[in-house]
């Protein structure tokens, strides 16, 4: 599903955010990419949606080459992934209905279909009935699980989080955990990046770890310090 | 995409612009009050000169001259002239007042009756009125007919009865290359007050903008409602515009057909014609939608997603 193979990114700034690192995740994998903050994991996860190309090497999504991709195609190809972010990313002054539905209002989705569908998301999510509430009006972990629902609510084969659990309580993470499993269950390919080792273990996936900008280790091709992950 | 979901996008993009205008209606009102001025300038300048022109339309191709013979002619020597005249080829036909009619048309006319009966006897020449014939009707033409009358020792004095029309035509003519100015120059004006519009609105919604782009929202879906926006706040103008105009001309109607019957003429003044109408609401359409386009290819570009 996702290839990494020599990708280097520097950033105009000059500052050497990924240096000449590979990897695969096949399809239906759910993979945790951890390290320090500026170790290179929001990178990887912006050189995935597309919102970065990279400077070296090259990334293959789904067999298409992001290098390639013509600005006209980003559009459509950002459509097959759904992204959860750590901050969410909701409108405020957006009932959840429509913040939900973006994702298939911009795929000109009919709007029956996209009825069904945002319910059945938020249904997911533990969410159904709030269609109407405004984002502010609800609490943290479930402006979370909104955002949650719309990266999945138009099935996208892949969903990348970044740092999901990041302003949640130990338990609302766990939950939040437990709904990308549930995704990968059904084969969704997950990518989540966190620096929450204990929550990552707990977990018993595979993790990628990025120190500096380089693999550090993976815990599908195992090195000594990769124990620690097991 | 089917056509009917397509004109479902289309429809919800459009009510989706009216709410957002309709959400703040004093900013909105003022800036179609501007784009409304900028309309209703070039409009009412152009019912100016097309009233002006269909007021005086009447004289406009009547390039007569009048030959005033000198007093001591006698009367079988004007008839004798006016047939002379009259055998010229650019010549179409020759008209003589004499004396006496001429001082009878005065008295009827001028409102000095009374006084003119003192006189003892009649000031009055006898005229010829000299038609071109229309093709001969040229400038140069004329001035050669003036030249020939004048030449004949009879002759007192040849005026051109047109001149002025001609001069008024010359300041019709003027006005209209002031109006095509203006026009261009307030169409810009437009453009640059809806573009600085959209361009605030796309920095008031970039939240929305980037999100929307990060799921997957083509530049033209993004673009869509801004365009909207555009050719609402042009064609509203250009409707507040047509509404000026309406009231303009109906304010001045009475005051014009008074000004025309003063003039011993019947005119009403003319409100702008549908085809008027239909370039104000259409250059409203345009002119709007391109400014909101400019406006939205320059600042949605700089808007990428961030994470």
């Amino acid at each position: 599903m996702i290839v990494f193979e020599r990708v280097s990114k520097r950033y105009p700034n000059g500052r050497e955010a990924l240096n000449n690192v590979s990897f695969d995740i096949h399809t239906g994998e759910m993979v945790f990419l951890t390290g320090r903050s500026g170790a290179g994991k929001s990178t990887v996860l912006k050189l995935i949606a597309l919102l970065e190309r990279p400077t070296r090497g090259a990334v293959v999504v789904a067999g298409r080459n992001t290098q390639t991709l013509k600005a006209r195609h980003i559009a459509a190809y950002r459509r097959h992934i759904g992204v959860v972010f750590q901050d969410h990313k909701l409108l405020a002054d957006r009932p959840v209905y429509d913040n939900v539905a973006l994702p298939l209002a911009v795929a000109a989705t009919p709007l029956k279909e996209i009825d069904r569908r945002v319910r059945a998301a938020l249904d997911q999510v533990g969410l159904l009935g709030k269609e109407r509430v405004l984002p502010l009006e609800l609490s943290v972990g479930e402006q979370q699980r909104v955002g949650i629902a719309r990266a999945v609510v138009s099935k996208p084969p892949l969903l990348i989080a970044d740092e999901p659990t990041g302003n949640l309580d130990p338990d609302l993470s766990l939950e939040v955990m437990r709904l990308f499993r549930r995704f990968q269950d059904v084969g969704v390919t997950v990518v989540v990046a966190s620096h929450d080792h204990n929550l990552v273990r707990e977990f018993g996936q595979r993790v990628i770890v990025l120190e500096n900008g380089q693999l550090q280790g993976d815990t599908a091709d195992p090195l000594p310090s990769m124990l620690a992950y097991r | 995409m089917s056509l009917a979901v397509a004109g479902g996008r289309h429809l919800q993009a459009l009510l989706g612009s009216v709410g957002r205008l309709a959400r703040s209606p004093l900013a909105t009102l003022l800036t179609l009050l501007v784009i409304a001025l900028a309309f209703a300038l070039p409009t009412a300048l152009r019912l100016f000169v097309t009233n002006a022109q269909a007021a005086t339309g009447n004289f406009a191709n009547a390039v007569d001259l009048s030959v005033f013979l000198k007093t001591d002619v006698t009367l079988a020597k004007a008839q004798q002239l006016a047939q002379t005249a009259e055998r010229r080829r650019d010549v179409a036909a020759v008209t003589l007042i004499p004396a006496d009619q001429g001082l009878e048309d005065f008295r009827t006319y001028s409102g000095f009756g009374d006084a003119l009966i003192a006189l003892k006897e009649n000031p009055l020449p006898h005229v010829l009125h000299v038609r071109p014939r229309s093709e001969d009707s040229s400038a140069t033409a004329l001035e050669a007919l003036r030249a020939y009358f004048n030449a004949w020792p009879e002759v007192d004095l040849v005026q051109v009865d047109s001149e002025w029309v001609m001069r008024f035509n010359a300041i019709l003519e003027v006005l209209r290359r002031l109006l095509l100015i203006a026009a261009m120059l307030l169409g810009i004006g437009v453009l640059a007050v809806v573009g600085n519009t959209i361009r605030l609105e796309i920095a008031a919604r970039r939240p929305e903008i980037e999100v929307t782009k990060l799921v997957g929202g083509s530049n033209a879906f993004v673009r869509r409602p801004f365009l909207y926006t555009g050719v609402l706040y042009g064609l509203g103008g250009a409707l507040l515009a047509w509404a000026i105009i309406a009231i303009t001309v109906a304010v001045l109607g009475d005051p014009v057909a008074t000004l025309a019957r003063l003039y011993g003429s019947r005119y009403v003044l003319r409100g702008p014609s549908s085809a008027d109408i239909g370039i104000l609401l259409g250059a409203g359409v345009v002119l709007g939608w391109l400014g909101a386009w400019i406006s939205a290819a320059r600042h949605l570009r700089s808007i990428e997603p961030r994470m």
